[in-house]
């Protein structure tokens, strides 16, 4: 972990001005998915940690050694057969027994498994060959090979393999090592669309402009950008591939496709099947070894993906706030007199690796509008959330206690507690784009928490829609209701989102930085908008924000928030033109002079 | 929405035109001499000759090709050049088993995914992992193989259900319901796999999105925001895989078909593309195609409704 | 004045969505100059076409018409080897320090980058400088970007821009994705780099007032056009263009009395534009 050590204070009355990053549920990861992370081990020691990834591993280094030595470790050649033996048990010799000709299996299994997985590796070998160079052109240069490579790929997609294999067996005869190179390109669409997606996304990223910038020629880029950050996603689709490859050879020689009598564990499943009402036990060997090695592929594969794209493992949280966490709640002190509309005291919320809010008090009363104030990591979206009761799933209410209009939220069973959201207190996100559901019209999701809270009919909902869409200055409420998200503007989709926290008629309105998403000039039009909902309704606001000039424009009183605790409270003026806690001071002294 | 359609289905025909022309010359370049083959070893010359004239096999590729699709265009797709029988015929009779197949694998796996990967996806914990390894292990099974594990323990020694032969829908309902049952449900395990697996990952990433905290701050309850909101944004692409899933199928069903002794298109295929009859492999291959082609559209169709950002006009 | 970059009706065009759709014109005809040790602030709101301007300088965007002309050399349309040679003139601070490092590189990778030409001891040690100037430890070198905040990583991509003392930065809204109190101290670091070394900036801001904190003149954008330019402190405070005064009313200070009558001058404004 960092700490700015070698940062000297630059700004005028600033220590320590950059906040150490944290591993804040609201703060996304730096790291996008795919990219390796911890370099300190390599792959193979990583995998060897991970429990299913080192069985696997170790199983199918096993299969593999068994059937690369096959000459030595078979007790003896795989066609030498005595019909005396057939379907002989285990005897001396011959651990796993006779086949329906007298052959004995273990020596078949060996050999069969060199054909069986020496096809899926020539198929694979094609297909890695055609799919990953091409899947690079097309992902980094566009255009029109791209164009022609995705059109070719998706003809290919739509043609199902084993037909195509077995009409290829038609024209090039039945030799088993060209129909796997078919089959190699016939996976290679597997590879093509998986390395031409990543590139292509990775093309867009910032740093490869830079490295553009920075006079790199494109095959450096390739090499150093590129590269790194298709190989994981590859070896994972290769592990997948391969357990694929086997699965189809051994298909087409369980449909005899093969020539004659070279020994294959598809061939042998198929002599088994032909003898299932005799001998059933015969099927168990070849199938295991194939189940056992595609399955271990697989796993292969799970456990690649866990540690080259280092995903956490999910703990299941506690649903509710502890029995403990309400007795505290009870138990907390009024400090000053609380607010009838809501009133937070000694509010602490918790994720299961660490604290994010630590004994807040904040009041918000009818007809006020109270700022909180804080930069990203000082927990005021997450104290805006508990106060919702929409923490994300790991998060939860350690202690303190939360009224709304009087009525405790902390230890309240969650359906009291939905019982208040929407019609009590309602709330307004930040990134007007993400917080609507793509799926459904303005309208549709207007009307739904109408419907659902105040049980109306499905006109009087949407007239009460239509209302609100014109309260919220939509100059075409018709329109904007039928319309879909990506159709409106954010500044319109800001507009709708507020008219959804009003349709209920809520008494407090919860806003987490309601305008920053927004240009200057539609934020001012939306905070215009929302200090004359809030006088026309006597509604109490708790504005979440950043922004000191938003704080100056609407809000009547002020907290300032810094990591996790509430430093100073007071009227508007008070805080932005006396601030009294060294972190306000230099919070607005960090505030560039606005001509 | 009837522009789209119009655009696809044009694509999809140009497409199988250009599938049916490689197929067609790519078979055509072995000497496979039929004439001779038909009528044996013994036969004189001159009558081997005079069968492939009159199969029009002395012409060239270019040319058979194109009084072959001159023909299937008007949905003349020739006779067998082994048995004579009508290539039409000899599909229709089959057609109907295969497509219980299809069917049937398709509704199980659509019901039996989406509710596993729903059930997964909000409750996680122990389901999520119950649903995780049986994916991995429908996954990473060959289809054919747990075909014959459950010939074996269904068939074989519980004897629950026949390992082998069909009776028509037609004929008697039961009966028809337990020559397909093992089939349906050999099949489906992989496709159920992959697709629960998608719709599981599918619902974890909408249950992120803001909208549905949003959702949660209206006050609807989660079953409402699950069964409407999540359950809508997390179909595309779990229909995407099941789209995919498809093609796979009918590769699976060749096999199935082979090992429960089902009279359709699949073993049909084994038993006529070993010989080199070109008219029927031509119309298998055509079917198969179209058939892709048709889902493909579909599910375009569908994942365009479900998802009006990414509606083509 | 002798410019180092002047961009003369310069049009630039993306391919619409879908394939027969018209392409939509993100820049029509736009004109700036940047001198030597200038820095010309560039403002506009989302979508006006202002970082469009800084990636058709930097070749990353293609132009359609209109000229660019760097050091008196043309540079719109170079290419290849051409366009390479100008990595040692024309550098590039991005916006969002998140996806401008590569999450798998280490920084002294990073900063490495455009120090290829040198030898590794050379590009070790001027790492090293890179560092210091920038004011962060010499052992970020070893580290990798996720161990960095935002503002420690807008630092790397600030010292990766100097890797070889360019003339021109094109700094892409550089500060706005970080904190208040981190934005100054990197703009402070910007200034004083500029001090130092005499660097110019092409500054693109959606925020008037840190482009007034940091540029000499002023070019305001509004649907790909440029519809004001002047001296920084006549532009932000006295705007001559009504789309310029519009910003500017809109953006609140942190002043409760400047702020009331500031929101009433927009209301104001905001009702006579209506009318019009």
């Amino acid at each position: 972990m960092s700490t700015p050590s070698g940062t000297p204070p630059r700004a005028p009355s600033g220590t320590s001005p950059d906040a150490p990053p944290g591993p804040l549920p609201s703060e996304p990861p730096g790291a996008p998915p795919g990219a390796p992370s911890r370099r300190s081990r390599g792959v193979p020691a990583r995998v060897a940690r991970h429990p299913l990834g080192l069985v696997s591993a170790l199983l199918l280094t096993a299969i593999l050694l068994a059937v690369a030595f096959a000459p030595a470790l078979s007790p003896q050649p795989p066609d030498v057969s005595s019909l005396r033996d057939a379907f002989g048990g285990p005897a001396a010799g011959h651990p796993l027994g006779f086949d329906s000709a007298g052959r004995d299996i273990l020596s078949r299994l060996l050999h069969g498994g060199r054909n069986t997985l020496g096809g899926a590796a020539l198929a694979l070998a094609v297909a890695l060959a055609l799919g990953v160079p091409a899947g690079l052109l097309a992902g980094y240069y566009g255009g029109w090979f791209d164009s022609a490579a995705s059109w070719v790929v998706n003809m290919i997609m739509a043609l199902p393999a084993m037909v195509v294999l077995l009409a290829s067996r038609a024209i090039l005869g039945p030799t088993v090592w060209v129909l796997m190179v078919v089959l190699g390109f016939l996976v290679a669409p597997a590879f093509f669309r998986l390395v031409r997606g990543i590139v292509a996304a990775v093309r867009g990223e910032l740093y490869v402009d830079a490295a553009r910038v920075s006079g790199l020629s494109d095959t450096r880029i390739v090499a150093r950008h590129i590269l790194i950050v298709v190989r994981a996603p590859i070896i994972i689709q290769v592990a997948l591939v391969s357990g694929i490859a086997i699965g189809l050879q051994a298909g087409l020689e369980f449909l005899g496709i093969g020539s004659g009598d070279a020994p294959t564990w598809g061939a042998m499943l198929n002599e088994a099947f032909k003898n299932i009402q005799r001998a059933p036990s015969l099927l168990l060997w070849p199938g295991l070894a194939l189940g056992l090695t595609s399955g271990a592929l697989v796993l292969l594969a799970a456990a690649l993906r866990d540690v080259l794209e280092d995903r956490g493992t999910h703990r299941r949280p506690p649903r509710r706030p502890s029995r403990r966490a309400a007795a505290v709640a009870r138990a907390a002190q009024p400090h000053e007199p609380r607010a009838a509309l809501l009133s937070v005291r000694d509010l602490a919320v918790a994720y299961p690796e660490r604290q994010v809010v630590h004994g807040v008090d904040l009041d918000v009363h009818a007809g006020e509008i109270v700022g909180l104030v804080g930069e990203s990591g000082s927990g005021k979206t997450q104290t805006a959330f508990a106060i919702l009761g929409i923490l994300p799933e790991t998060g939860r209410i350690a202690g303190g206690s939360v009224t709304i209009d009087g009525q405790e939220i902390v230890g309240l069973p969650e359906r009291r507690h939905r019982a208040l959201r929407g019609n009590v207190v309602a709330y307004v996100p930040q990134e007007p784009m993400s917080n609507l559901d793509p799926a459904f019209t303005i309208g549709s999701q207007l009307v739904e928490p109408i419907r659902h809270k105040l049980g109306l009919s499905r006109a009087e909902a949407r007239e009460r829609a239509l209302d609100l869409l014109a309260r919220v200055e939509i100059a075409d409420p018709e329109r904007a209701f039928r319309s879909y998200p990506h159709e409106i503007s954010g500044g319109m989709a800001q507009r709708v989102l507020i008219a959804g926290a009003m349709s209920c008629d809520p008494k407090l309105l919860i806003a987490d930085e309601p305008t920053t998403a927004l240009d200057v000039r539609v934020q001012a039009e939306v905070l215009g908008l929302l200090r004359r909902l809030q006088r026309e309704r006597d509604l109490g606001v708790l504005l979440v924000t950043h922004n000191l000039g938003v704080v100056a424009d609407l809000c009547d009183r002020v907290a300032v928030m810094s990591e996790g605790r509430i430093v100073e409270t007071g009227t508007a003026e008070q805080v932005l033109h006396a601030p009294e806690h060294p972190y306000t001071r230099r919070l607005i002294g960090a505030v560039l002079e606005v001509p | 929405m009837a522009a789209f359609v119009a655009r696809r289905t044009a694509a999809g025909a140009f497409l199988v035109l250009v599938i049916s022309f490689l197929s067609y010359t790519l078979l055509s370049i072995p000497d496979l001499d039929v004439g001779r083959q038909l009528l044996g070893q013994n036969a004189a010359q001159e009558l081997v000759d005079a069968k492939n004239a009159e199969l029009g096999l002395d012409r060239p590729a270019l040319v058979q090709y194109l009084d072959w699709l001159a023909h299937a265009v008007r949905g003349d797709l020739g006779t067998s050049w082994f048995t004579s029988e009508d290539v039409l015929q000899a599909i229709a009779n089959r057609l109907p088993v295969t497509l219980s197949l299809m069917v049937g694998v398709t509704l199980l796996t659509a019901v039996v995914s989406f509710l596993l990967g729903v059930w997964a996806g909000v409750r996680r914990g122990a389901v999520d992992r119950f649903v995780q390894i049986f994916s991995v292990i429908g996954y990473a099974l060959p289809n054919f193989l747990v075909t014959l594990v459950l010939v074996l323990v269904f068939a074989v020694h519980l004897r629950w259900f026949p390992a082998i032969g069909y009776v028509g829908l037609g004929e008697s309902f039961p009966g028809w319901l337990s020559t397909i049952a093992l089939p349906v449900t050999a099949l489906s395990v992989g496709a159920v796999a992959g697709v629960a697996q998608q719709v599981r990952s599918s619902v974890i990433e909408v249950l992120r999105q803001d909208y549905v905290r949003t959702l949660r701050a209206r006050g609807l309850p989660p079953s409402r925001i699950v069964f409407r909101h999540v359950l809508r944004n997390a179909s595309a692409p779990a229909l995407a895989v099941l789209g995919m899933q498809f093609v796979g199928l009918l590769g699976g069903a060749v096999l199935v078909e082979q090992i429960f002794g089902l009279p359709g298109i699949g073993s049909m295929t084994v038993t006529y593309t070993t010989r080199g009859d070109i008219p029927i492999i031509m119309a298998l291959v055509m079917l198969t195609v179209i058939g892709v082609i048709a889902i493909n559209l579909v599910v375009d169709i569908l994942i365009g409704w479900l998802n009006p950002k990414g509606r083509i006009a | 004045m002798n410019a180092l970059l002047t961009v003369e009706d310069l049009h630039v065009s993306f391919p619409g969505k879908g394939r027969r759709a018209p392409r939509t014109e993100v820049l029509r005809g736009v004109s700036l100059d940047v001198g030597p040790g200038e820095t010309l602030g560039l403002v506009g709101e989302s979508g006006s076409g202002k970082t469009t301007i800084g990636r058709a300088i930097l070749g990353l965007v293609p132009v359609a018409s209109g000229t660019i002309t760097f050091g008196g050399r043309r540079i719109d349309g170079l290419a290849g080897r051409r366009r390479r040679a100008l990595a040692r003139e024309l550098q590039v601070i991005f916006q969002d320090p998140y996806t401008s490092l590569n999450p798998a590189r280490t920084i002294g990778d990073t900063l490495a980058e455009p120090l290829l030409g040198l030898g590794a001891r050379a590009a070790r040690e001027r790492v090293a400088t890179l560092l210091d100037r920038v004011h962060l430890p010499a052992d970020a070198a070893h580290r990798l970007p996720r161990e960095f905040s935002g503002g420690q990583r807008q630092r790397v991509a600030i010292a990766r821009a100097l890797a070889i003392d360019p003339k021109l930065v094109v700094c892409d809204e550089p500060v706005s994705a970080l904190d208040l109190t981190t934005q100054r101290t990197v703009l402070d670091l910007l200034l004083e780099i500029q001090e130092q070394s005499g660097v110019s900036y092409l500054f693109v801001s959606h925020d008037l007032a840190v482009v007034r904190f940091m540029a000499h003149r002023v070019a305001v954008i509004h649907r790909g056009r440029i519809v004001e330019t002047g001296d920084a402190a006549t532009v932000t405070t006295e705007p001559s263009h009504p789309y310029t005064r519009g910003l500017l009313l809109a953006a609140p200070v942190a002043d409760v009395a400047a702020q009331r009558a500031r929101r009433e001058a927009f209301e104001r404004y905001a009702s006579s534009a209506a009318e019009r």
